[in-house]
């Protein structure tokens, strides 16, 4: 459903009832297309519930430190139309309302904003740190910029072994510990479970464990470090992240990027999405101990890596996407590799598919394990192929198309069950779209230069970047300073709403499950730890 | 089942076997693994593997170890669940201050003797994050290190390659 911005946000801004300037309609400032709502902070917990109530999705939230006054950003989707929400805080008292109690999606962010920034979340039904382990003091706030980004500690860090967990008491409940450590080749988390048996009735995550202070070390960076670090940030997404920040850049202030580097851009982004989704498909199957599935799958991902180095110089592409534009060109031998690649894949899978489809040990395993409801999934604001497995069709190449995805149809795969094997079909309907995808990219490719030279702006600028990656939308926000070095950047990944989905979809599952259920999911962690 | 067979059959085994003209490097690298680890480790190295906070990178370079190309088990190279079950600790990413602990636990926990490779970038020298209040810089920072792989992140061959190279 089309509706312009004007039309979107109007009953929002009419019921929050703010006067603003008409002249022929209301106009109101804009960080690129998206238009920003200044509120007071008396007006915030109005506008949550007001918002909460026509329906908005809570897309984002990351403050700033404006030198004597703090300054809190909030991104709201409605019908396939944004708005940025803006407050100023006062700095010596922070307080504001919570967003928490109107949309379940801002419970994570504000606890990190709170062990950010300081600011403090009233009404927040959890006020236990969620960043913060024990490297800073419950007094101290790492963004803030009177904290200085050298440690403060000079002895190892101690582990954080009193964490509050909400325990559940009763006959023959257990409470079951696993990690940091874990058992596999796999990032470092905490999972509490409160267990009857094998039952679980709680599962509580615990992240923070990866936190390298990406947002306070992006600070003083010129922009080709900030993409650097970009797409570091969770190096399964390189390429995405580096795009979400560079169109970031670049919104800032509007250049123009060549139509040759926005399709290599797509193709490299497609191109990520597959390994992704084939690497998922596989690990989730050889968590029930189909290791057909997981060795065929791996294999084909490993050629599919091998034309990534062979063509793009790097297996993931890392540092091939970058302010004004990409590194490497395709020549037409090129295009023909790529071509033949994607060929080949789909007779593999058309083979492939059918075993797995009718595989009755795998379906066992799978089906109707770990679900997630479409309301469940919509109260949580989760996206990419774990809101599509659950009926949320929500993709930004679709329906927020930006270049080059406006010239193409994208098809978007939803399924309604919201179990593993949901996640599963439409990871694989995904890669076939992808590889389609990438076949009329190189057939349309336009000509000319893959690169356009930065244009240093020498004033304050901010831009956001909005952009699908391979699990889903992809938020970023730079500021620079009239230096042109970066004052401030947020880039949120998507799991920071699946991790919480994973919370919810647990229960009524057994402790085996988890596994699965969480490879499923494969949230980020590192890029929620930041 | 009839379908998976045929599958089978016809993929085949595309492990990379030692043909003058195919993966020579790996299989070279592979074979002086083996033979260092038939006499130093009684046939078998166990590698316990930790990211200490790393960005992901690297983890998908090792998970591709045990694909069917690389397929380091040939090898006798293996990955375990418990530093007490291990000879090699593989560490990746720079430390994140909130990992330090369970890094130097599972270290801790390894029964000698052990030895320490770091990988990545990160591990090497901290990559693009560094020291900080958040991040305690290379692996060396925290634990003792016998090796370094370089990269971001280093391939498959890379990380045979480091893991030779710390085992001569």
């Amino acid at each position: 459903m089309y509706m312009s911005n004007k039309e979107a946000h109007k009953q929002l801004i009419q019921l929050l009832d703010i006067k603003i300037k008409l002249s022929s309609g209301y106009s109101l400032p804009k960080i690129g297309k998206m238009p920003i709502l200044s509120l007071s902070p008396n007006n915030w917990q109005k506008a949550a519930s007001i918002a909460a109530k026509l329906n908005y999705r809570f897309v984002s939230m990351w403050a700033q430190d404006l030198n004597n006054i703090f300054e809190l950003n909030i991104v709201l989707e409605l019908h396939n139309s944004y708005l940025l929400l803006r407050a100023l805080i006062d700095n010596n008292a922070p307080t504001i309302a919570s967003f928490t109690p109107y949309f379940l999606a801002a419970n994570l962010l504000e606890r990190h904003t709170h062990d950010m920034f300081g600011i403090n979340f009233s009404n927040h039904p959890d006020n236990r740190r969620w960043t913060r382990h024990l490297a800073w003091g419950a007094d101290q706030f790492p963004l803030r910029k009177n904290f200085p980004v050298e440690s403060l500690m000079t002895t190892p860090t101690p582990p954080d072994s009193n964490y509050p967990f909400t325990q559940i008491i009763g006959s023959g409940v257990c409470e079951v510990p696993v990690g940091p450590v874990h058992a596999g080749i796999i990032e470092p988390g905490h999972f509490r479970f409160q267990i009857t048996g094998e039952d679980i009735l709680k599962l509580e995550i615990r992240l923070g464990y990866t936190h390298k202070g990406i947002e306070k070390i992006a600070e003083g960076r010129e922009v080709n470090s900030l993409i650097k670090l970009a797409g570091r940030v969770s190096g399964d997404s390189t390429a995405a992240h580096a795009w979400a920040a560079c169109a970031a850049l670049e919104n800032a202030i509007n250049l123009e990027i060549p139509n040759r580097a926005l399709y290599i851009r797509a193709i490299i982004c497609e191109r990520e999405r597959i390994a992704n989704h084939l690497g998922d498909f596989a690990s989730v199957c050889n968590d029930v101990a189909y290791t057909f599935a997981y060795y065929q799958l791996m294999r084909l991902k490993e050629l599919w890596l091998r034309i990534n180095a062979q063509i793009f110089g790097h297996r993931f592409m890392m540092d091939c996407i970058i302010p004004g534009g990409v590194t490497t060109d395709l020549n037409s031998e090129n295009c023909q590799a790529l071509h033949k690649q994607i060929s080949d894949f789909k007779l593999e899978l058309d083979e492939l598919i059918v075993i797995f489809e009718a595989h009755f040990g795998l379906h066992n395993r799978i089906k109707t394990t770990g679900i997630l409801t479409a309301e469940q999934a919509a109260s949580l604001g989760v996206l990419g192929y774990v809101g599509r497995a659950s009926g949320h069709k929500f993709d930004l190449r679709h329906d927020v198309a930006y270049p080059p995805y406006d010239k193409f149809k994208i098809h978007v795969p939803v399924f309604n069950t919201g179990d593993v094997l949901a996640r599963l079909r439409v990871r694989f309907q995904e890669i076939l779209v992808a590889l389609d995808l990438i076949d009329q990219l190189l057939n349309t490719l336009p000509s000319g230069a893959i690169h356009t030279p930065w244009v240093a702006p020498n004033k304050v600028v901010e831009g956001i970047g909005l952009i699908e990656g391979w699990r889903g939308e992809i938020i970023t926000f730079v500021r620079l300073g009239d230096d042109n070095l970066v004052e401030r950047y947020f880039p949120r990944d998507p799991s920071w709403f699946s991790w919480q989905a994973l919370e919810q979809l647990i229960q009524n599952n057994i402790v085996p499950e988890f596994p699965v259920c969480n490879k499923s999911i494969n949230g980020s962690y590192s890029g929620v730890d930041l | 089942m009839l379908k998976t067979l045929l599958k089978i059959f016809k993929v085949g085994v595309v492990t990379e076997a030692y043909l003058p003209n195919k993966d020579a490097k790996l299989e070279c690298i592979g074979d002086a693994c083996k033979k260092i680890i038939d006499a130093k480790f009684a046939g078998s190295l166990a590698i316990r593997h930790v990211d200490a906070g790393s960005c992901n990178g690297c983890e998908l370079e090792i998970h591709a170890l045990n694909n069917p190309f690389y397929d380091i088990e040939r090898f006798n190279i293996h990955f375990v669940a418990s530093p007490r079950h291990a000879d090699l600790l593989l560490v990746t990413g720079p430390v994140s201050r909130h990992m330090e602990s369970a890094l130097i636990t599972t270290y801790a926990a390894m029964p000698n003797p052990k030895l320490v490779l770091a990988v990545g970038t990160c591990g090497a020298c901290g990559g693009e994050f560094g020291c900080s209040y958040a991040s305690s810089g290379k692996v060396a920072n925290a634990i003792p290190v016998d090796g370094i792989i370089h990269g971001c992140p280093p391939t498959p061959l890379d990380l045979l390659q480091g893991i030779l190279e710390l085992l001569h």
